[in-house]
């Protein structure tokens, strides 16, 4: 890959320009991540009276918990599920209104909306229509003889948390692979036309391969996505329930940390987390960012 | 232009002079969890007591739930901007106790100040949850409950029972639900908020059976956990089998956000709730008439009715303001336990009265009698001299015990574990629990 690079003359200028930047980053992720895996290695009352250093105590812990296995698993789940249905349904959507000619930006606006609600909202709006009690959707199931009670059904509830932070992803999704399509060349479209190909072959062997590093980069940013913010959605819908069957990682992380006041063990999880986030951004520059290219 | 320039300066001007007015005054901060009409109550407390003197000033924060407003003072207090007073759960009791250098104890606040302060006035029920073991009171009792039992009169009468004869025991309870369901008066019996706190600590207490032991931890931190006794199993037997028979209907997690609404809609028939719940049951009972009782127990069962045991939150005071503040809090603590002051937020509320003093002037200004069932509350607490098994708990990490006890609930109901089986781990889990707060508050 080449890289243009700017050669400057003096050699303070670069780092006095760089300095606030890295200033932001020292004193609001630096910093704080260093307190996390310092407190990660401690056990510490709520009030921090008294500390002590445990060592690995909290990773082992944590590591021969099956609470905390099972909510690696389930996390997993939730965010290929995630994933995979929200960028399905952003590419249809952007394939179709990638074919519009004069609707194409009303409907693109439209489509956008999702996006701009917050997560917690999203939530509260998938958990009225989900309530087993008042909710239009279990009311409909009902006349399909399908009893809706995610409030004791686990699989329900991680059916509803898929939706609700699917539906929320949409948009982001669709706006990428939109502008993606639009970056296909014509011209490659209409000599496979003028070979014979039909409009499915002509997808799925110019547009699709083509459209890859921005799927890549979407896998990647989905990924990120179901793992940290859908934190308001759980919130919001599920609280982790029923019987753990919602509890992501990042909402362990909350409830252990924040509710449970069990800082050394949240500390330790929010570190394993971080540890993910490196991996998955080493992945997306080192393998991703080199490999899929045109 | 010139208006809106003079309104400013105005506005500057009346700024300046009330911050000058403040500054004559010592700042008291409280925060507390109390939003909605509770919220508005508290605040007319606070700002009659504003207007009753001119040395201290209270200023109430909101801080959202119990959880947030705990949590929010506890990352106060580490960053050192923690308030004078903060309102906690009774779940939180534990931790706060155990944080001996954050907080300041009420009885030595109260003599240090020389504050009028008169222990034995206060109804040995509510009280004896936040004393320590040498029957010093560690926090001030706000907002203290206990759950009781309301029910559709209407709806009684529709299913051909007596509408002024609430079931007394558990299996008169599924007879008259199982009435009300074959007549077709409603579609459940009953439904109940708070799991935890009504259908497995109260249910205890009320048989007087023990929830763990050293007196239910009020002993040591040693305690274990002892709720998989065969009434508990008993019960929470009961209770899959009464909702797969279509009896029982299940509010969910915590405090039951959906029971309330299957109670106000006339699904189900009976409900039990906080008596706090009174204000928001009878301003939703619109189309029906409700009949309060009693907690239901087991025939024959020793010792039972017992005494319920309480709920709600108490004022702690934080360690690390100069003394004139705590003057101030010592000071606005007596107002707050005055009988005129409980009498009238006892009555708002339904929370139960503090002080003796306040529940006499109930009774003389005759409350309870133009109110029925506003004192079933008080004799229910009242109702036997409380034993080692029914003065409440003490355990550590209680708020995540409460929430095992809500996922085990759901592990049953959902048929993934029988009774006996979701109370073994429950207790194994909480036990685990209550190691870690050992340890770490060794």
């Amino acid at each position: 890959m080449d890289t243009k690079r700017t050669v400057f003359p003096a050699r303070g200028l670069p780092y006095l320009l760089v300095a606030p930047q890295l200033l932001i980053t020292l004193i609001f992720f630096i910093w704080p991540a260093g307190q996390a895996v310092k407190s990660s290695f401690e056990a510490e009352d709520p009030f921090g009276l008294s500390t002590r250093f445990v060592g690995m105590q909290h990773y082992l812990r944590l590591f021969s918990e099956p609470a905390y296995l099972a909510s690696i698993g389930r996390t997993a789940v939730f965010a290929l599920a995630v994933s995979i249905i929200s960028m399905g349904f952003a590419l249809i959507l952007a394939v179709a209104v990638n074919r519009l000619v004069r609707s194409a930006s009303a409907y693109s606006t439209l489509l956008l909306w999702p996006y701009a609600v917050s997560p917690v909202v999203a939530g509260i709006l998938w958990w009225f229509i989900f309530n087993s009690t008042t909710g239009i959707l279990p009311f409909a199931l009902e006349q399909i003889r399908i009893r809706w009670n995610h409030q004791l059904n686990g699989t329900q509830a991680m059916i509803l948390i898929i939706i609700a932070a699917s539906w929320k992803q949409v948009s982001y999704n669709f706006l990428f692979f939109l502008a993606g399509l639009q970056s296909v060349p014509q011209s490659l479209n209409e000599a496979a036309a003028i070979d014979g190909a039909g409009p499915v072959k002509r997808f799925w062997t110019i547009v699709f391969p083509l459209l890859s590093p921005t799927t890549f980069f979407l896998l990647i940013v989905n990924l990120n996505y179901t793992m940290f913010d859908t934190f308001g959605i759980v919130d919001a819908t599920t609280g982790g329930g029923p019987n753990q069957a919602t509890n992501t990682l990042v909402y362990k992380v909350y409830t252990d940390g924040y509710i449970g006041l069990n800082l050394g063990s949240s500390s330790a999880q929010s570190v394993i987390l971080m540890a993910f986030v490196i991996a998955l951004t080493v992945i997306q520059f080192r393998y991703v960012e080199r490999r899929v290219q045109y | 232009m010139i208006k809106f320039t003079g309104a400013a300066s105005l506005a500057a001007l009346s700024f300046m002079l009330s911050t000058s007015v403040a500054f004559a005054q010592t700042e008291v901060t409280w925060w507390h969890a109390m939003g909605g009409e509770l919220g508005q109550k508290l605040e007319e407390i606070v700002a009659q007591y504003n207007d009753s003197q001119s040395e201290y000033h209270v200023t109430p924060i909101y801080k959202g739930t119990y959880g947030e407003t705990m949590t929010a003072a506890i990352a106060a207090f580490r960053a050192g901007e923690q308030p004078d007073i903060v309102q906690v759960y009774e779940v939180g009791t534990g931790t706060m106790m155990a944080a001996k250098g954050a907080v300041y104890p009420v009885y030595q606040l109260m003599a240090d100040m020389g504050a009028e302060f008169d222990p034995s006035g206060f109804l040995p029920a509510v009280v004896g949850y936040y004393t320590d073991t040498d029957g010093n009171m560690l926090s001030m009792p706000f907002n203290s409950s206990t759950p009781i039992l309301y029910y559709n009169k209407d709806v009684f009468e529709k299913a051909g029972l007596d509408r002024e004869t609430p079931p007394k025991t558990w299996e008169e309870l599924a007879q008259f639900s199982q009435q009300i369901v074959d007549s077709g008066a409603a579609n459940c019996g009953f439904t109940t908020g708070w799991i935890s706190w009504i259908q497995l600590e109260n249910l205890s207490a009320w048989h007087n059976q023990p929830i763990g032991t050293e007196e239910n931890g009020f002993g040591g931190l040693d305690a274990e956990l002892s709720v998989n006794g065969p009434l508990q199993v008993k019960h929470w037997e009961n209770l899959k089998t009464w909702q797969d028979a279509g009896l029982f209907q299940y509010g969910g997690p915590e405090g039951g956000a959906d029971a309330p609404a299957k109670f106000y809609t006339q699904d189900c028939a009976i409900y039990m709730n906080s008596s706090a719940s009174r204000a928001g049951v009878i301003a939703n009972a619109k189309d029906f008439e409700v009949g309060y009782g009693m907690l239901p127990y087991y025939e024959g069962t020793e010792g039972a009715p017992q005494n319920s045991i309480i709920g709600g939150a108490t004022l702690w005071v934080l360690q690390g303001h100069p003394e004139e503040e705590y003057k101030g809090v010592a000071d606005f603590f007596a107002y707050l336990s005055s009988p005129e002051v409980q009498a009238d937020w006892h009555q708002f509320s339904g929370y139960l009265p503090i002080t003796y003093a306040a529940y006499d002037l109930g009774k003389e200004q005759g409350y309870y009698e133009a109110n029925p069932g506003s004192d079933v509350a008080i004799k229910q607490i009242t109702l036997n001299e409380p034993t080692p098994n029914s003065k409440g708990l003490r355990f550590g990490n209680y708020n995540q015990i409460r929430q095992i006890i809500d996922e085990e609930f759901q592990a049953l109901l959902a048929g993934d574990k029988t009774a006996q089986e979701a109370l073994d781990e429950l207790v194994s889990r909480g036990n685990q629990q209550l190691r870690d707060f050992e340890a770490a508050n060794q």
